[in-house]
C-alpha cells in the first residue's frame, strides 16, 4: 500500500501543455473566473471539489492560484474568513452545489455578522435543470439572501468577467461582507468571448469614505466640553486600519477607551488609556465608564446586545452619542445618536485628530483609576491549572506579533480578557454569530495568510470536536499551529449559564465520551503535549513553539471554572456578577 | 404613520426577492408593495407603503433598503404633493333583480364593469385607498366573491421625475 494511485500513475506521453491544449483550447467560464480572480490579487482559494465544480477544478490545474483542501466545506469558508481578517484582503472559498454550498451557510453568516470581505463561489446544477429538484441542487442564493452583502446566480458565461470584478469590489469596499457567486456547471464550461472585465459601473452601489467636516467639527466641540468622555471602539477600527490614528488621538487628548470583542487589538491591551472590553464579560470599569460617561464616541461599532445588554433605552443614558460608522444603516439602529458621522473610521479620526483639544477631565480619570483599582480583572490562583494562567503565559511567550484564533465559549471570553493583544488583525474570533467550530479553521486561514507568524488556537473540547477533522489539513499543508485545548469535559459556557440561571439543573453538557486528544492528534501526525498543573505550562508552551510542526496542548481544567465578571442579558450594570475584590 | 416610498431599483433578476427578503428579515411593517417597469428599460420602480412609528424607524427602513446593491434611489413621497392610486377588481354577486342597483353604484364611483355573467360581474375601480374601501363596503350587501388589489402606486405632481428629486 502506501502510495496512492495518483502517486504511481505516470504517463510520459502526455504533458500538462497537451492537456491544456486539449481541454482549454477554448477559454471557458471556469478559466476566465480564475484569471479574473488572479487579476484581483487572489493568491489562495479554500475549497472542496464536487460534481458541479469539475470544470473549475480542471481549470485550477493551470492557474497560478493555490488551493487549500480542508476536510469540510464549513472549514473552507471559516478559513477564508480568517485569512481575510488577518491579511486585510478579500478571502475566497468555494464548494460544490447542494450539500457543499449548504455546508457553507454557517460560515457565510459568520462572515456577514462580523463584516468580513469574502467571495464565495458555489457550483450549481446546469441551467436547464435549475428549479427541478435535480441531484445536488439547492437554491443557495435564496438560502443565503439574508447573510450576504450581495449574490449572483450567473446564467450567461459572458457575464463572468464583470460579475467577478463587481463581487470583489462589493465585498471589499464600504462595510465589507460576503458576496456569493453561484455558477451553474454549463456556464463554467461555456466559451467566453471576451475574458476581460469591463470597467466597473455600479450606479446603485455607493459608500462613504470621508466624513462630513461640519459633523466632525461638532464632535470635536462636544469632546472639548465633555467632562466624562469614553471612546468605544469595534471591528470597524481594525477593518479601516485606524488603530494608529486612534492611538494618537486618545494620547493627544488623554481620554479613556473601551473596546468590543471585535475591537480587541484596536488599542494594545496594555495601553494605559484602555479600560478593557465592554459588555457581558467585559471589565467592570469599562461597563461603569460607559454607564456613567457624558460623551460616548462610538467608532466602528454596532451597539450589539452583548454590549448594551439588550437594554437600548438604558444604555449610556447620560451620554451624548457620537457615532462614526461607514454604514449609514447602523446610525440610530439601536441607540439615538446625537452626532452621526458616516464615513471611514480612519479618515474621520484623522480629521478629528486635527480638530480636537484636550478636555479637562482629571476628576473623571481619578474616578476611573479608582474603579480600575477596585475592580481589576482577576481570578483565584488556587494551585489548580487555571485557564487564565495559561493565557497569560501564552501572552508572554507569544510576544507582540503572535496571532490568536479562538473558538466560542468560556475559553473565548478568557482569551478576550487575559491574552494581551498588541495590534489589530491578531485576535481572530467569531464575535457576532458565536460559531463553535470556527477556531480551528480560523487558525488554518490565519497561518496561511501569515506563514511565518506564530499562530495559537485557543479552543475548548466542545468547539474543537466540531472541527477536529482539520488536524489532517494542518499536517497536509505543514501548518505549525499551536492548539491550546482548554479541556474541562463539559460545554463550559452552557454549564455556567445553567449553573447561574437555571439552579444548577445541568442538562446535556457532559462530554462523557471525549477521546484522548493526544492520541487523536498523534494519529493524524500532530504532536501532543498534556498539561495538568500550572507548573507544566511554560515548559509545554516552549516545547510547542520550538517544535516545527502543529502541536496540540491538552490542558486539563476544572469544569467549575466560570467566566467573570458577567453582566446578565437584560440587566443593568449595577447587577453585574463577580469580579469584585 | 404610513409612509409611501418610491424605490428605484436595477431591473435585474432577484431584485424583488432581495427587497421582500429584507423587509421580512428586519421585521418592517409593510402595508403594500407594487412593482413595475418604468421609463428606463433597466430600471424598475417599487412603491412601498410602510408603517413606521417615528422618523427613526422610517430612517432604518430607508437606510437598510438603500444598502441593497440593486437599489438606486429611495424617495419618500409622504410629505410631497402627490397623486396616489390603487386599482381593484371586485367580483360581486349580481342577479337580474339587483343588477341595476349595482350599476348605479358603479356609476357613482366612476368605476367600470368589465365582465358580466348570469350570476356575477367584475367591477374595475381605480382610486385612492379610501374610495376602494368605501365601494367594497357598499358592495358587501350584494355578496362579494373575490377582491384583488394592486397596492398603491404614487407619483409627485409637478414637472420633476422622482429620480431627480
Amino acid at each position: 500500500m502506501g502510495k496512492s494511485k495518483e502517486d504511481i500513475y505516470i504517463d510520459p506521453e502526455i504533458t500538462w501543455e497537451d492537456v491544456e491544449n486539449l481541454s482549454l483550447a477554448t477559454c471557458n467560464g471556469a478559466k476566465v473566473l480564475l484569471d479574473v480572480m488572479a487579476g484581483e490579487g487572489v493568491k489562495v482559494i479554500f475549497g472542496y471539489p464536487g460534481g458541479s465544480l469539475l470544470t473549475l477544478y480542471d481549470a485550477l490545474l493551470d492557474s497560478p492560484i493555490k488551493h487549500i483542501l480542508p476536510r469540510h466545506e464549513q472549514t473552507a469558508v471559516h478559513a477564508a474568513d480568517a485569512y481575510a481578517r488577518v491579511s486585510g484582503k478579500v478571502g475566497v472559498c468555494m464548494a460544490t452545489s447542494g450539500p457543499g454550498a449548504a455546508n457553507m451557510v454557517t460560515g457565510i453568516a459568520n462572515a456577514y455578522m462580523d463584516s468580513v470581505p469574502l467571495v464565495i463561489i458555489t457550483g450549481q446544477v446546469p441551467t436547464n435543470l435549475l428549479g427541478s429538484d435535480s441531484f445536488q441542487e439547492v437554491d443557495i442564493t435564496g438560502m443565503t439572501l439574508p447573510i450576504t452583502k450581495h449574490s449572483y446566480l450567473v446564467k450567461d458565461a459572458q457575464e463572468i468577467p464583470r460579475i467577478v470584478k463587481e463581487a470583489f469590489h462589493i465585498a471589499g469596499t464600504g462595510r465589507p461582507g460576503p458576496v456569493l457567486i453561484d455558477l451553474p456547471k454549463n456556464v463554467m464550461a461555456a466559451e467566453v468571448i471576451d475574458p476581460h472585465p469591463p470597467k466597473l459601473s455600479l450606479k446603485s452601489y455607493k459608500f462613504f469614505s470621508k466624513g462630513n467636516s461640519g459633523q466632525i467639527e461638532e464632535a470635536a466641540k462636544a469632546l472639548a466640553q465633555s467632562k466624562k468622555p469614553v471612546v468605544y471602539t469595534g471591528g470597524g477600527v481594525i477593518t479601516s486600519g485606524a488603530g494608529l490614528i486612534l492611538r494618537k488621538l486618545i494620547e493627544k487628548v488623554n481620554i479613556p477607551v473601551v473596546t468590543t470583542l471585535m475591537g480587541i487589538g484596536s488599542v494594545p491591551t496594555k495601553h494605559p488609556n484602555l479600560l478593557g472590553m465592554v459588555g457581558m464579560h467585559g471589565t467592570i470599569t469599562a461597563n461603569l465608564a460607559v454607564n456613567d460617561c457624558d460623551l460616548l464616541i462610538a467608532v466602528g461599532v454596532r451597539f450589539d446586545d452583548r454590549v448594551t445588554s439588550g437594554l437600548k433605552h438604558k444604555f449610556a443614558t447620560q451620554a451624548k452619542v457620537i457615532h462614526i460608522d461607514i454604514d449609514p444603516a447602523e446610525i440610530g439602529k439601536v441607540v439615538r445618536t446625537h452626532i452621526p458621522i458616516v464615513g471611514d473610521a480612519k479618515l474621520v479620526l484623522e480629521e478629528l485628530f486635527q480638530k480636537v483639544v484636550p478636555p479637562k477631565i482629571n476628576e473623571w480619570w481619578e474616578q476611573l483609576r479608582e474603579w480600575k483599582k477596585q475592580y481589576p480583572l482577576c481570578y483565584e490562583q488556587d494551585g489548580h491549572l487555571n485557564p487564565q494562567t495559561i493565557l497569560e503565559a501564552m501572552g508572554k511567550i507569544g510576544g507582540k506579533s503572535a496571532i490568536v484564533a479562538t473558538d466560542v465559549g468560556q475559553h473565548q471570553m478568557w482569551a478576550a480578557q487575559f491574552y494581551p493583544v498588541n495590534n489589530g488583525r491578531q485576535f481572530i474570533t467569531s464575535a457576532g454569530l458565536g460559531t463553535m467550530g470556527f477556531g480551528f479553521p480560523a487558525a488554518i486561514g490565519a497561518q496561511i495568510a501569515k506563514r511565518d507568524s506564530l499562530v495559537f488556537l485557543v479552543t475548548g473540547d466542545g468547539s474543537f470536536q466540531m472541527s477536529i477533522q482539520e488536524l489532517a489539513t494542518t499536517v497536509q499543508y505543514q501548518l505549525p499551529i499551536k492548539i491550546v485545548l482548554m479541556n474541562n469535559g463539559v460545554l463550559g459556557m452552557v454549564r455556567q449559564l445553567q449553573k447561574m440561571f437555571y439552579n444548577e439543573r445541568f442538562c446535556e453538557i457532559q462530554l462523557h465520551a471525549n477521546p484522548d486528544f493526544i492520541k487523536v492528534a498523534e494519529a493524524y501526525g500532530v504532536k501532543g503535549i498534556r498539561v495538568e498543573n500550572p507548573e507544566q505550562v511554560d515548559a509545554a508552551l516552549k516545547e510547542a513553539i520550538d517544535y516545527p510542526g502543529p502541536v496540540l496542548i491538552d490542558c486539563k481544567i476544572s469544569p467549575d471554572e466560570i467566566v467573570l465578571p458577567m453582566l446578565p442579558p437584560g440587566k443593568a450594570i449595577t447587577e453585574i456578577l463577580g469580579g469584585r475584590e | 404613520m404610513k409612509h409611501t416610498l418610491a424605490v428605484l431599483v436595477e431591473n435585474k433578476p432577484g431584485v424583488l426577492t432581495h427587497i421582500s427578503g429584507l423587509i421580512s428579515r428586519r421585521a418592517f411593517n409593510i402595508e403594500s408593495i407594487a412593482a413595475g417597469y418604468t421609463e428606463e428599460p433597466d430600471m424598475t420602480r417599487i412603491t412601498i407603503v410602510v408603517e413606521a412609528d417615528d422618523k427613526y424607524e422610517l430612517e432604518q427602513v430607508v437606510n437598510q433598503l438603500s444598502k441593497l446593491i440593486d437599489v438606486i434611489k429611495i424617495i419618500d413621497l409622504t410629505g410631497q404633493d402627490r397623486v396616489h392610486r390603487e386599482l381593484a377588481l371586485i367580483k360581486v354577486k349580481a342577479s337580474p333583480e339587483n343588477r341595476a342597483d349595482i350599476v348605479n353604484i358603479v356609476e357613482i364611483f366612476r368605476a367600470h364593469i368589465v365582465d358580466v355573467n348570469k350570476k356575477t360581474m367584475i367591477i374595475e375601480l381605480t382610486g385612492e385607498e379610501m374610495k376602494i374601501d368605501a365601494m367594497c363596503e357598499l358592495l358587501k350587501d350584494y355578496g362579494i366573491t373575490e377582491i384583488v388589489r394592486t397596492g398603491k402606486v404614487a407619483m409627485c405632481r409637478g414637472p420633476k421625475a422622482a429620480r431627480e428629486v
